[in-house]
């Protein structure tokens, strides 16, 4: 019975459908279902069948982002069953995400911040104008892994070597890894501020994140 | 001195690709975002000027709301033709509906450099000299700040570059580059420098400021005031929405436009409201995203689609239009590069938008190339040619030549043909020679380019600034940066 519940789990997150992955993920606590065996046996086979056809050009980014919202769902209605029980999810990390200061462009930053959620990472998505000081005081205080930084103009891309330095100078570095991205900056320029990662696109940048930390 | 423009004129192409009732159903549905959706202006000046009018401010979200109204009455105001003046009178765009005129692009941040074929990050240098290049060209009409000249401070970049563009090039100049009050307000003290002062520059604008929305249904503040600042001097503002389906704006095309289409016509109503009778511009460069990463793409069929359409709707505002038609999203000058570029180039100018943007940058406006900006100019040539169409009559219609030639023979000795012969297309760059001699050499339309970039650029020399002038624009700048030290 479990194992036909778990494929239209999988298959809520195949669809995109935010309301019915929630009404699963709240069925399966109902039916005293372990939440870490329908994620793990139900939602995420979904997740990775949609990255499957992802990557083969049969589904595209907005399959991949409703996918990850479906997820995203399913997981919150989960999440106060597993503190119930005690479990936790294993995350691969977490990621402080933002915008830099003086800048408000944010469709690339979110969309990384929803394939980094998807995929497995705790993102904390500071939003847009972000000021340097609050992204060193968020990684502190969360435990950072990662902070990514997005910029779209060639003027405030410069504060994304003011961000790394605030973070070397709060001795925060080289543990917490800096990762960076938007339209101007090229991997000259990550290279050149010591950033740890830069990527093209959200996807790629799922893949840097994995490899920072050694996931 | 200063050599002639190129543009289209006159044409005897045309296009239909939105019927009437399709403009006003999109114009419809635009009064409607706007009014019950909103646009978000997020410029406590803008929000000021929008609640003096009576519009519905919120300012805790920045987002306001127009009555369709108050809109239409405020673009009723805009001129619908005006002139973009140049250093050099000969050199002048009128934007009145009849003519093509084609630009620069912006704004790079890499070159593929002239000597070495290697990408490396663009300066202030390649700024100045692409002016060069620009002003010895017949094709470009006008100068954008092609590349960001990221070894100038970056408060001051801007004016950095605007004097790079007039000490190399007497055209036009229009820039993307300044979005903050401050910075607009030196540029426009440098400009009445150039053109004799403040009323001078009114009459004759020498300078016109392109601003970028913020998608969807944004602005950006600074823009915004650099807009304002821009206005108030009398130089012509644009504003430009690069909406694109699936990303910023909706996955079907009319949407697209709706999303588009309110940005900059609540920017423009904006500028009216502040400056009854200000010379404004609408801008486009929408596209489809990337289905697979969202990004800018730059080129197909949504792209050219959108190329057309964005001229429909400026006609029907009465303003002139600013079109995003070249800028390939290929990553060299090759076969992505002249399909993106021609197609988006011609759909463009069968609706007659008055300023073409952008030759010479690939990928997705992020990379100068000098190779691609003269095989741009080829297209825009190839284009020109075509939209002047077909003339029939008595003289065109050859009988007397057709009927010495008669049945066999050919008409090469007809002395019609010699008299007409000129009349036909030449290439510069399009290969045409016989295959024997292509293999020996193995060259063609890059090598060209870059031997033509590279011969301008040793031999040409612009009409210079005037020594007083370039010291007063050197003075200006100074006090940018001084002001900003003392911040």
């Amino acid at each position: 019975m479990s194992e036909e519940l778990f494929q239209v789990m999988a298959q809520s997150i195949v669809d995109g459908d935010v309301d019915l992955a929630k009404n699963l993920a709240e069925q399966a606590i109902g039916q005293d279902i372990d939440p870490l065996e329908a994620i793990n046996r139900g939602f995420v086979v979904g997740v990775n069948y949609v990255g499957e056809q992802f990557a083969r050009g049969d589904m595209f980014l907005p399959d991949l982002v409703l996918a990850g919202e479906a997820m995203k769902a399913a997981v919150a209605a989960l999440e106060p069953e597993m503190a119930r029980r005690g479990t936790e999810r294993t995350m691969l990390g977490k990621v402080v995400l933002g915008t830099v200061q003086g800048d408000i462009h944010e469709i690339g930053k979110t969309l990384v911040g929803t394939m980094l959620s998807a995929s497995g990472f705790q993102v904390y998505d500071l939003g847009v104008d972000v000021p340097t000081d609050k992204f060193v005081a968020k990684a502190r205080e969360v435990g950072a892994d990662i902070v990514g930084l997005s910029a779209l103009l060639t003027t405030t891309m410069l504060r994304q070597k003011d961000v790394i330095e605030a973070l070397a100078r709060a001795g925060l570095r080289p543990k917490v890894k800096v990762m960076v991205g938007g339209a101007p900056v090229t991997a000259s320029w990550a290279a050149e501020i010591g950033a740890d990662g830069h990527s093209e696109d959200a996807i790629g940048a799922v893949g840097v994140a994995k490899n920072l930390v050694g996931a | 001195m200063a050599g002639k423009i190129r543009s289209i004129t006159n044409p005897r192409l045309k296009l239909e690709i939105l019927r009437p009732e399709d403009v006003r159903r999109i114009h419809s549905a635009t009064l409607d975002v706007i009014e019950s959706v909103g646009v978000r202006f997020p410029s406590p000046l803008a929000l000021d000027i929008w609640e003096e009018h009576g519009a519905a401010v919120d300012r805790d979200t920045m987002v306001v709301r127009v009555p369709g109204a108050m809109i239409e009455e405020a673009l009723r105001r805009a001129p619908p033709a005006y002139t973009l003046a140049a250093r050099d009178p000969a050199q002048d765009l009128p934007l009145d509906g009849n003519h093509v005129y084609v630009g620069t692009d912006g704004c790079g941040v890499e070159v593929l450099d002239l000597a070495t074929g290697l990408r490396r990050r663009s300066c202030l240098q390649d700024v100045a000299d692409i002016a060069r290049l620009a002003d010895a060209l017949e094709e470009i009409a006008f100068n954008w700040v092609p590349v960001s000249a990221q070894d100038c401070p970056a408060e001051s970049r801007g004016v950095h570059e605007l004097r790079a563009l007039w000490r190399n090039s007497t055209k036009h100049a229009q820039t993307e580059s300044i979005y903050s009050g401050r910075e607009a307000r030196a540029g426009v003290e440098m400009a009445a420098a150039i053109a004799g002062g403040r009323e001078a520059l009114r009459k004759r604008p020498i300078l016109s400021i392109m601003e970028c929305t913020a998608s969807p249904l944004g602005q950006d503040g600074g823009s915004l005031e650099a807009a304002l600042v821009g206005a108030e001097a009398g130089l012509p503002v644009g504003f430009m929405t690069m909406a694109s389906c699936g990303s910023t704006g909706p996955a079907t095309l009319a949407g697209n436009l709706v999303v588009g289409n309110a940005e900059v016509i609540s920017a423009l109503a904006l500028v009216e409201l502040a400056y009854p009778g200000a010379p404004v511009f609408y801008a486009a460069a929408q596209t489809a995203m990337d289905l697979r990463t969202g990004a800018y793409s730059g080129g197909g069929p949504e792209d050219f689609l959108f190329g057309a359409a964005s001229n429909v709707l400026s006609d029907f505002y009465n303003v002139p239009l600013s079109m995003g038609s070249f800028a390939t999203g290929a990553k060299e000058p090759n076969w992505q590069a002249g399909i993106e570029n021609s197609l988006s180039t011609l759909m463009a100018s069968l609706v007659m938008s008055d300023m073409l943007l952008g030759v010479g940058l690939l990928h997705g406006s992020r990379i100068w190339s000098y190779e691609q900006m003269l095989m741009d100019c080829e297209i825009f040539d190839i284009v020109c040619q075509v939209m002047s169409g077909m003339v029939v009559d008595e003289e065109t219609l050859a009988l007397d030549a057709i009927r010495a030639v008669g049945p066999g023979g050919n008409f090469l000795k007809q002395r019609h043909t010699k008299e007409h012969i000129r009349d036909l297309w030449v290439p510069r760059l399009l290969d045409r020679r016989p295959y024997e001699v292509w293999e020996a050499r193995r060259d063609g339309a890059r090598d060209w380019a870059r031997t033509r970039a590279q011969e301008l650029l040793s031999t040409y020399h612009p009409q210079p600034l005037d020594p007083a002038l370039d010291e007063e624009l050197g003075r200006i700048i100074a006090a940018v940066e001084a002001s900003e030290v003392s911040r």
